[in-house]
């Protein structure tokens, strides 16, 4: 087990340098320049301009500036932005925002995606399985700049002007976990149709599993048959998806961040990309793959928590 | 060896006559499953008996419905698709298709036992074997972890898994087939059932292994008295161990009879037929006898004796008439027209 997780996080080195080299390639080939950006239509004084591109290495070869780069990284230096400030001051907070928010997402996503996918499994062909399917259509169809509104003003204006109801905060992130709980909501609504359709396939195959058949024969009650026997060999593809999720919720944040408000890493990547601060789209693409390696590390080590079967030796 | 202190019979003692009436009686049952394309007639019509400490061993190809009958006795069957549209089964003389759901599920796993054919699938592979030993006396007995563990140890020992102490806590996929097999078979009899039903318990396991298991299964019956249905499609396993055959095909019942009569000669072209394909020392170098042409289509029944397709001593009737199943003897019966020519050699 031991042996495993250091392989596995050696692994994880040529998939990190893989990735952030991709992504400083693409920004290197983005068109622009990031100096005149900092003076917008102003003209720049051409010393200044020598200063910084020599400061930023700027006319070094890419694989030269990819290299000062990685030397920064592992030494725990993100570098500095074009406007001088050090990348990891820009991170402070907006990471914990992003990864709050996506936890959120899971734990909303986990609980009404596996709770619809087993009801839908158990009434296979009745009405609440076919209302739970049309459900999940629905939800993977509206787009979240759609729901994001919708249950704004619903559940955050509506319900308290309504009912005196206060309990979703429409923005910001002054009310704790509560702030969550709305972009939450909307961030999981993709996933959540996902997991159902994934849930109930997973219970329907194990529930014509011979073992199952085996429990029925052995007299267990109904209860037993399905929350022991079947469940936990239906979780086990479940798991895998959630975890792998979760790194698609913290990229994904973009626009959920933007409506509700909440000063995370999406609106900061979007902001970044715009500016053309490149060190922090790197910077932020780099945390992101690796939340988005160690997730999944965690996910294989909970297969073997799971199924007995699989061992890492 | 019945422990009469507990009594695991939840049905009254007077129900059915105990001693007249036979631990198990099917009887006229009727199996079908409503699928897209029309309803599959699995089970058409079969009645057999078996007392106490009798086995009975019923033989038949895939799709004849002999395991669908089995399903049907424990309870298993998914209904729907699955429909009991006719027939008894009488165990203790209750049917048990009268009985509620929920008092079915008290009488199996304690009273009636199943094993399934193929053990490593059959066993879940999540939970040790251990706790899936343990659970029915945790389940049914309410016993505790402790003592329920001692139990399937106990067990293990009893169905002779070697360092039984130390396996418990093993889980399916690191035993062998006939291990795992074992396991299987300790968890039917952890509560001594009165009745166990076999489906193809050896089928696939190695042919040493599936004398072993067959050996196990025959000691076990003759210590604890138990009522045995033994599911197969190999003539080979049957004979040393069953009393009696009955033989299915397309979902009734063609032949009844003593095993030893049946190994004699046969009163159905069907039986025959299996008799005659079964490898044999002194024909070693001639071509193997197989019957000819595919299983019935239970979607499409052929009219009239569902066999005659494939039965080399056809008549004109028998594509029109239904052969009843005539009684030859106390102990014999045979759904074939033509029953006497068959058994002296002499039909065709």
């Amino acid at each position: 087990m031991g042996r495993y997780v250091v392989r596995r996080l050696l692994q994880a080195i040529p998939v990190l340098l893989g990735t952030t080299f991709l992504i400083f390639a693409l920004v290197y080939a983005l068109p622009g320049d990031p100096i005149q950006a900092l003076a917008g239509d102003r003209a720049v004084d051409p010393v200044f301009r020598a200063t910084m591109r020599e400061m930023f290495h700027l006319d070094d070869p890419l694989i030269v500036q990819y290299g000062y780069y990685v030397q920064g990284i592992f030494t725990g230096d993100f570098g500095m932005t074009f406007r001088g400030l050090p990348v990891s001051t820009i991170f402070e907070g907006k990471f914990q925002v992003t990864l709050n928010l996506a936890l959120m997402a899971l734990v909303i996503e986990a609980i009404v995606g596996i709770g619809l996918g087993l009801i839908a499994a158990l009434r296979r062909g009745k009405a609440a399985d076919t209302a739970i399917l049309a459900f999940t259509l629905l939800l993977v169809s509206v787009p979240t700049l759609v729901s994001g509104f919708v249950l704004q003003l619903l559940l955050g204006v509506q319900l308290k002007t309504s009912t005196g109801i206060d309990f979703f905060p429409v923005a910001g992130t002054s009310e704790g976990w509560r702030s969550y709980l709305l972009p939450g909501l909307v961030l999981a609504g993709t996933s959540i149709a996902y997991l159902t359709r994934l849930t109930r396939t997973s219970l329907m195959e194990t529930l014509r599993a011979d073992y199952v058949r085996t429990a029925i024969a052995k007299g267990m009650p109904r209860r037993r048959v399905l929350g022991r026997h079947a469940l936990r060999n239906s979780l086990i593809p479940l798991v895998t998806y959630l975890g792998a999720d979760l790194g698609t919720l913290m990229s994904g944040a973009v626009i959920t961040e933007t409506i509700f408000n909440l000063n995370g890493i999406g609106r900061q990547l979007f902001d970044s990309v715009y500016l053309s601060e490149n060190s922090v789209v790197v910077g932020i693409v780099t945390v992101l793959v690796l939340i988005f390696i160690a997730a999944n590390l965690i996910v294989d080590l909970l297969y073997a928590v799971l199924d007995p079967r699989i061992r890492y030796e | 060896m019945k422990n009469p202190s507990v009594d695991t019979h939840l049905l009254p003692a007077d129900s059915g006559t105990i001693g007249t009436e036979p631990l198990l009686a099917v009887d006229n049952l009727h199996v079908e499953f409503g699928t897209r394309a029309g309803v599959v007639r699995a089970v058409n019509g079969v009645s057999y008996a078996l007392n106490a400490g009798e086995t009975l061993a019923v033989l038949g190809e895939s799709g004849s419905g002999k395991s669908v009958t089995a399903q049907a006795i424990m309870g298993i069957l998914d209904m729907p698709p699955a429909r009991i549209p006719k027939g008894e089964i009488r165990f203790r003389g209750t049917d048990l298709l009268q009985l509620s759901e929920s008092q079915r599920s008290q009488i199996r796993g304690q009273q009636i036992a199943m094993i399934f054919q193929d053990a490593l699938s059959a066993l879940n592979p999540v939970f040790t074997v251990g706790w899936q030993i343990a659970e029915m006396f945790r389940v049914h007995k309410g016993m505790s972890k402790k003592a329920s563990y001692a139990k399937a140890v106990e067990l293990m020992d009893r169905v002779r898994i070697p360092a039984a102490k130390q396996r418990v806590n093993d889980y399916p996929h690191q035993f062998s087939g006939g291990m795992r097999q074992r396991i299987m078979i300790a968890m039917s009899i952890a509560l001594d059932p009165d009745l166990l039903i076999a489906d193809e318990p050896t089928t696939a396991l190695d042919v040493t292994v599936q004398a072993q298991i067959m050996e196990l299964l025959a000691e076990l019956q003759r210590e604890s008295n138990m009522g045995l249905i033994l599911i197969t499609h190999d003539l080979g396993v049957v004979a040393d161990v069953a009393d009696k055959i009955a033989v299915m095909y397309g979902g009734r019942i063609v032949e009844n009879a003593p095993v030893h009569d049946i190994y004699r000669n046969a009163a159905h072209p069907y039986t025959k037929g299996l008799l005659d394909s079964i490898p044999r020392v002194d024909m070693k170098g001639q071509e193997l006898y197989a019957i000819k042409g595919l299983p019935p289509n239970l979607l499409d029944m052929p009219t009239g004796c569902a066999f005659h397709p494939r039965c080399p001593f056809r008549q004109d009737n028998c594509v029109t008439d239904v052969p009843p199943l005539h009684e030859i003897s106390g102990t014999r019966s045979s759904a074939c027209h033509y029953w006497r020519e068959v058994l002296d050699g002499t039909a065709g």
